[in-house]
């Protein structure tokens, strides 16, 4: 469902991706997993058609997101890591718009958009302005809004930082029917390791930019010699702590979001 | 269509929602009728030109237009701050319908925002045109509208960040809007002068809307509606283009 050989992404002289492959098969629940910084959301933004890869290749449902951008845009969904949001607009707006851009059904809309709401526990607020909600709100209708159509592969892109454990099980409960009952093909990425641990069929680890390990949970645990994937991917990746570098722009965003 | 219409929508709604910024855009306008309606009024008729209100109103109404349309163009920076443009980025939608969609919107915009300076410079004296004019006028406005912005987004499609707005400001649209013939008589001004505003697709808006509201021309409607036209349809590519172009 996703072939990846040898991409690569340089920003100046730094490089963020170096030189990955990995393939993901359709039905899948991937986790990519590595420390911050490692390269997870640049890879995804190269995948979902947004950022131009400085070198290799990518297929996604049979479809080059660099040359075929409109076909690949149709097969998949995401739930970006930052802000996508409307603040301007309320949370049934956000959804409207959503549901439009993707082509849901018109008769299907409504339904789908309050299920949803509900789902999340925002239908009471779906006529407040975004920009009243607080962080987690905020999150919780970005999820909402991914789910409301079903693509074939849905990238989540740290869907659930920020959430309370039990809005997080809700969720991965909901993710997990949507790919048994549709073999939609789920990419995510998270720190939440027992999230992974629990949800994906295979795990991949990136750090600094390069893949370092790859296998099921279960294979991972036990090539590491750790009894739970949290140790594994620390055995793994090293217990150096990571200074972000973010950008100005990402700075701002955050700032904002702090507010 | 629905996609257009939502994305139209959107931007309706947003302006609504901003009242602060309805009623403080409409400050400058009033302060240029009064000001130079008012000020140069006695000149102007000495000169033999007739009544400078009546010159003056119809630039007026494109200068509101003009900053109207171009911010709203311009608001894809905001959009790109805020994290929505990557909503808009990987949706499965032609780049050209998400452009048609959000310039219809911010023409709309910029119209209604036109209509109230009208409305306004009826208040202070301006005499207005019979139905059919107006209908014509309408419909110049609207042309310069998404002309406007669909520049606005164009440009903005290819900042990365707000800290080029203001050199936007100083260096593109007050000369657009100073060299279009809104506040002179484009007869009789020096040759190096005259070209750079035949250069200016705002003067053909402001020349055909001064030739619907009150009947003086310099150029011709139809001349005029064949350039703000084609302007319209480069700016669509462009913008279009230099959307596609945009990263995460
Ligand atoms: N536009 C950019 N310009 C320069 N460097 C960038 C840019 N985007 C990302 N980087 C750098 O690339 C590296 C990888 O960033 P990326 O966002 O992919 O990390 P990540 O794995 O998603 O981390 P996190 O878990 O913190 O979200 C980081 O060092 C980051 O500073
Ligand atoms: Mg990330």
């Amino acid at each position: 469902m996703i072939e990846v050989k040898k991409l690569q992404k340089r920003f100046k002289n730094f490089t963020a991706v170096d030189d990955i492959s990995f393939s993901v098969k359709e039905g899948d629940i991937f986790a990519f997993l590595g420390p911050n910084g490692a390269g997870k959301t640049t890879t995804i933004k190269m995948l979902t058609t947004t950022l131009k890869p400085s070198g290799g290749e990518i297929t996604l449902n049979g479809y080059n997101p660099l040359t075929q951008k409109d076909k690949a845009r149709h097969s998949f969904g995401i739930v970006f890591q930052d802000a996508s949001l409307d603040d301007e607009l309320t949370a049934y707006e956000n959804m409207m718009i959503h549901a439009v851009l993707y082509r849901v059904p018109k008769a299907e809309r409504k339904t789908k958009i309050k299920h949803l709401l509900e789902f999340v526990e925002l239908w009471d607020r779906k006529g407040k302005l975004v920009k009243t909600f607080s962080g987690g709100m905020k999150r919780r209708l970005e999820i909402a809004k991914g789910l409301l159509h079903h693509p074939k592969i849905l990238f989540l892109d740290e869907p659930t930082q920020g959430l309370d454990p039990q809005t997080r099980n809700h969720i991965w409960e909901y993710i997990k029917k949507m790919n048994q009952e549709e073999k939609m093909t789920v990419f995510f990425t998270t720190h939440y390791i027992e999230e992974a641990e629990k949800m994906a069929d295979t795990v991949t680890v990136i750090d600094h930019g390069k893949i370092i390990d790859s296998g099921t949970p279960e294979e991972l645990k036990i090539k590491t010699g750790k009894t739970n994937l949290e140790e594994a991917f620390i055995a793994l990746t090293g217990n150096i702590i990571r200074d972000e570098e973010a950008d100005g722009l990402e700075q701002m965003r955050r700032r904002q979001r702090h507010h | 269509m629905p996609i257009v219409y939502i994305l139209w929508l959107r931007q309706i709604k947003r302006y609504l929602r901003s009242k602060a910024r309805i009623i403080g855009s409409l400050g400058q306008p009033l302060l240029f009728m009064v000001a130079f309606g008012f000020g140069f009024g006695p000149v102007f008729s000495k000169a033999g030109e007739g009544n400078y209100i009546q010159f003056l109103v119809p630039g007026v109404i494109c200068m509101s237009i003009l900053f109207t349309a171009t911010f709203t163009g311009l608001e894809i920076i905001w959009d790109r701050q805020f994290g929505f443009l990557k909503e808009m980025l990987v949706a499965p939608v032609s780049r050209i319908k998400i452009m048609i969609g959000r310039s219809l919107g911010g023409a709309t915009v910029a119209v209604i925002q036109g209509l109230i300076v009208l409305f306004l410079s009826y208040i202070i004296g301006f005499s207005l045109p019979g139905p059919m004019a107006l209908v014509l006028s309408l419909g110049f406005m609207f042309l310069i509208a998404f002309l406007f912005t669909l520049f606005g987004t164009a440009i903005a499609s290819s900042l990365k960040d707000v800290q080029g707005f203001q050199l936007i400001v100083n260096f593109l649209i007050m000369p657009i809007f100073f060299l279009s013939g809104a506040f002179f008589p484009l007869d009789g001004l020096p040759k190096g002068i005259l070209s750079v505003v035949k250069f200016n697709p705002l003067s053909y808006g402001v020349d055909a809307l001064r030739g619907s509201l009150v009947g003086l021309n310099h150029f011709s409607l139809w001349h005029d509606f064949y350039v703000l036209g084609a302007v319209i349809v480069v700016f669509l590519l462009l913008s279009s283009y230099l959307f596609s172009k945009i990263e995460a």
